[in-house]
């Protein structure tokens, strides 16, 4: 154990083994903690990062193992006894109350001092007081609805403050915030382990562990594969120690000649679900063989550019061009025609459907078609051999082709639905998010794979809130904020930096904001 | 003269609309904390039939009216426990177990009364507590203060309960539950303790409502209610699930069917159309509900069982 000058570890986790049906979450992993420290726990997606917090959080009990407090074993059995323990977590999603204050977020939970009457104007003031101390911004009265997602987040540090948690566990803060939120957010993590409180950092993010912590514990399939000190390993150890063998951290990408845009897109206006616009007035276009990247923090109208791209969301105004032809808007199955494919956000809500199984899901678009279907019977011979083929060709693991699709890890469904779409070998790709939540292994194939379908002449419009992956895909970068396109940069002139203010709505060499950019 | 008379309705009019209202506000009052905390149930008018009958027979039985509401109450909270077992520990499908409590109520309380009763025989009905000083006002006092005890405890129940939603820390958990329980599990408030303790204070109004009923009406008799509970479901969303809001849906619609009743007795309506006219409060409050209810989002985890990390 790394005991240094003798002191006891304020948080000691020995042997915690955790099964779920079908897998073992976690294998006899040890952790440990120390007083004013900031420990990353690093590990791809499903490696059982959030089931290790989860556990010391008392959310389940460990099926083996132990909780050490200070050197005295201890059995936290639930969130509330945790936070009796000075152990706060910030969840993966937020645990926040959008029809509640930020106030009454905060004081959930804890006893009022007007019993039974709640004290809001106390926790108020404590709240200021907090905010001015460590910098976060939030205006207590506001409703928790109200605010952006960088908001969220100071809200969930403030609740932790509050409670005066002298551990803290977050658990991929970062996901959904811009790089500018992600520094301030570091400094504030940074003075708080000054002040003597021990933070667990939970990322898959390498150059984020390397940045902010005193120490990196690598996890990989539930065991522990490996302690690290930032000074003395690099990144591309941390990431074979994450995946288990080398792993290329951005894919080659061969330059390809410019040609006639395939799609055009042109001054689309999209209402959002909340009856206002979430699109207004984008236009841009696509060559074939190229894509354009476009990255921003989530509900700036990614979706809804996308949905209206796919005929899935009527848009108010604007054209859709696919290799000239103007395609009738607000139709999926014209979109679908002239040659348009489309990888969902919500892969498990729009892009596959969790109950039917593997061959199922495959045939979604073209169960129609002569060769899987005759006189309204299915052909199930031709059927099960083209999901053989497929499944072979993308990799996907699975058990035989009746698994429903619900059963599949992230990362398979995601290869199914990418082998569904691309087997049509379209014009024209639409992928949104396209490896989120997917282990490092399936996110290197389905880049490899979007890359191909580059070369094979498709445009494709990748939207991603993974700044490194749109940097690692895309021929050119849009900006998207408040339904705007901030800019549209070459690959080779696009920095994080640049990105990352222009994600924050702020573009230095760009006209104000109301102003809405002609195609390049 | 004719002027006299015209008040005289109108008064009496409004009077017996607040009487009428007042079941339903109690039901819905009810129905609506349940629902603030994520738990639908579609079972209050078994709820209300089973209180009536209780009151009822306790009331015939003893002549004792308090104690018919207490009975009411008790057989409620009871009611309450049980739907709080079933939706909290079981997670059973709140829609259909509703149902379930629906019929049962139904079945049970005539069952009950066919073979300890038999044939109806009236009870003594709640006593007119005129309010010193107020019920004297002209106009108002007769309006608003001349009913029985169990109106004003209902009105009452609006400022209160106002109060326990918004400003107590009760309330503020209902509130965090409803909409996010795992934000409120992991703050370490009891998400099952609380759903428990609001279905079986909100069964315990959907009781007394039904005694409240019986005890009115002096009488009980097979599915007494008439569907009663499931329009006071319908004003829990008219009434956005704020207590206040909910009042005003029971007010227009007792009033309302105050204003239909007056017309039948004064002649205003042809006997053939009266059946007709009967709807007429359902179809305002369908109405209302169309054009109130769409601008409310209900509690978001209104009718999801709550699970720990599933
Ligand atoms: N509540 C649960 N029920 C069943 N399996 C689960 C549950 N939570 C997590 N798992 C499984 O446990 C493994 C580890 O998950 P998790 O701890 O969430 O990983 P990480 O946070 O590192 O991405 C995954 O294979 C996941 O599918
Ligand atoms: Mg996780």
């Amino acid at each position: 154990m790394m005991e240094e000058s003798g002191s006891v570890p304020v948080l000691e986790m020995r042997g915690i083994t955790k099964h779920f049906p079908g897998v073992v979450a976690n294998d006899n992993v040890s952790f440990n903690l120390l007083k004013g420290e900031v420990h990353a726990l690093l590990g791809e997606n499903g490696a059982g990062k959030s089931t290790l917090m989860k556990i010391l959080f008392g959310f389940y009990p460990p099926d083996a193992g132990q909780v050490f407090l200070n050197g005295h074993a201890v059995n936290l059995t639930s969130p509330a006894h945790a936070i009796a323990n000075g152990i706060c977590m910030i969840h993966q999603h937020f645990m926040l109350v959008p029809t509640l204050t930020v106030a009454e977020n905060v004081a959930l939970g804890l006893r009022s001092s007007r019993h039974p009457l709640t004290d809001l104007a106390a926790v108020t003031k404590r709240i200021q007081q907090l905010s001015d101390t460590f910098g976060l911004q939030v205006d207590p009265l506001a409703y928790v609805w109200q605010l952006a997602v960088g908001e969220r987040q100071r809200v969930e540090i403030i609740k932790a403050l509050y409670r005066d948690a002298s551990i803290l566990i977050l658990d991929e803060p970062t996901a959904v915030l811009t790089p500018k939120e992600v520094d301030d957010l570091f400094q504030i993590l940074r003075q708080m382990a000054e002040a003597g409180r021990s933070l667990i950092f939970i990322s898959h993010k390498l150059h984020e562990v390397m940045a902010l912590s005193d120490r990196i514990t690598v996890l990989r399939n539930g065991c522990v594969t490996g302690e690290a000190n930032p000074c003395d390993t690099s990144r591309a150890k941390l990431a074979q120690m994450m995946v288990g063998r080398e792993v290329k951290l951005a894919p080659d990408k061969p330059h390809t000649q410019i040609c006639e845009p395939r799609l055009e897109v042109k001054d689309l206006v999209v209402e959002g679900d909340r009856k206002t616009d979430a699109v207004c007035g984008l236009s841009f276009q696509i060559c074939g063989g190229e894509v354009l990247g476009v990255a921003g923090v989530s509900g700036n109208g990614q979706r809804e550019l996308a949905e209206a791209i796919c005929g899935l969301r009527k848009p108010k105004t604007g054209q859709i061009k696919i290799d000239g032809q103007s395609v009738p808007s607000g139709n999926a199955k014209a979109a679908r025609e002239a040659g348009l494919s489309y990888v969902p956000e919500e892969r498990m809500r729009d892009g596959a459907i969790a109950d039917f199984n593997i061959f199922e899901n495959f045939i979604l678009l073209n169960h129609g078609q002569k060769r899987f279907c005759r006189m309204g019977f299915l052909r199930f011979t031709p059927i099960h051999q083209h999901s053989r083929t497929l499944i072979d060709e993308y990799t996907v693991k699975t058990p035989n082709l009746e698994t429903p699709a619900k059963n599949l890890s992230g990362g398979n469904i995601q290869k199914l639905i990418l082998a569904r779409e691309l087997s049509s070998d379209p014009k024209v790709l639409i992928a949104a998010q396209p490896t989120r939540g997917v282990d490092i292994g399936a996110a290197e194939y389905i880049h490899e794979r979007l890359s191909h379908q580059r070369t094979n002449g498709t445009a494709t419009l990748v939207i991603s809130e993974d700044l490194d992956e749109v940097l690692a895909l895309s021929d050119r970068i849009a900006v998207m904020f408040e339904g705007r396109i901030m800019g549209i940069v070459n690959r080779e002139e696009a920095s994080r930096e640049r990105i990352g203010l222009m994600m924050a709505g702020v573009d230095p060499d760009s006209p104000p904001a109301d102003y809405c950019p002609s195609p390049e | 003269m004719s002027d006299l008379i015209n008040t005289t309705i109108i008064i009496a009019t409004v009077a017996s609309g607040i009487r009428l209202a007042t079941p339903f506000l109690l039901a819905s009052l009810g129905e609506s904390i349940g629902q603030r905390s994520g738990v639908l149930n579609l079972g209050v008018d078994g709820v209300m039939l089973l209180g009536a009958f209780a009151a009822y027979y306790t009331v015939l039985k003893t002549g004792n009216l308090f104690l018919g509401i207490m009975i009411g109450l008790i057989l409620g909270a009871l009611i309450g426990l049980f739907y709080a077992f079933i939706t909290v520990n079981l997670q059973a499908q709140q829609g259909v177990s509703g149902i379930g409590i629906y019929l049962f109520g139904l079945g049970m309380s005539d069952l009950l009364f066919q073979k300890l009763v038999g044939t109806p025989r009236p009870i003594m009905p709640f006593r007119i507590l005129h309010i010193p000083l107020l019920s004297d006002i002209p106009i108002i006092g007769e309006m608003f203060f001349d009913h029985s005890l169990i109106v004003y405890v209902a009105f009452l129940l609006v400022p209160l309960l106002s109060l326990i939603i918004n400003r107590t820390t009760y309330g503020m958990n209902i509130r965090a539950i409803g909409e996010n329980p795992e934000a409120a599990d992991s703050l370490g408030v009891s998400v099952g303790g609380i759903r428990y303790s609001a279905l079986i204070i909100g069964n315990m109004l959907a009781g007394l409502a039904g005694a409240a009923l019986a005890i009115e009406l002096g009488i009980f008799q097979h599915n007494l209610t008439n569907a009663m509970g499931f329009i006071a479901i319908a004003l829990v969303y008219f009434g956005a699930w704020r207590p206040l809001g909910v009042m005003a849906g029971s007010l227009v619609f007792g009033v309302v069917a105050a204003i239909v009743l007056q017309c039948k007795t004064l002649g205003l309506i042809p006997r053939s159309a009266s059946d007709l006219a009967a709807m007429a409060p359902a179809i305002i409050t369908i109405l209302a509900l169309v054009v109130v209810a769409n601008r409310f989002r209900q509690p978001t985890a209104l009718t999801k069982p709550y699970v720990r990390g599933g």
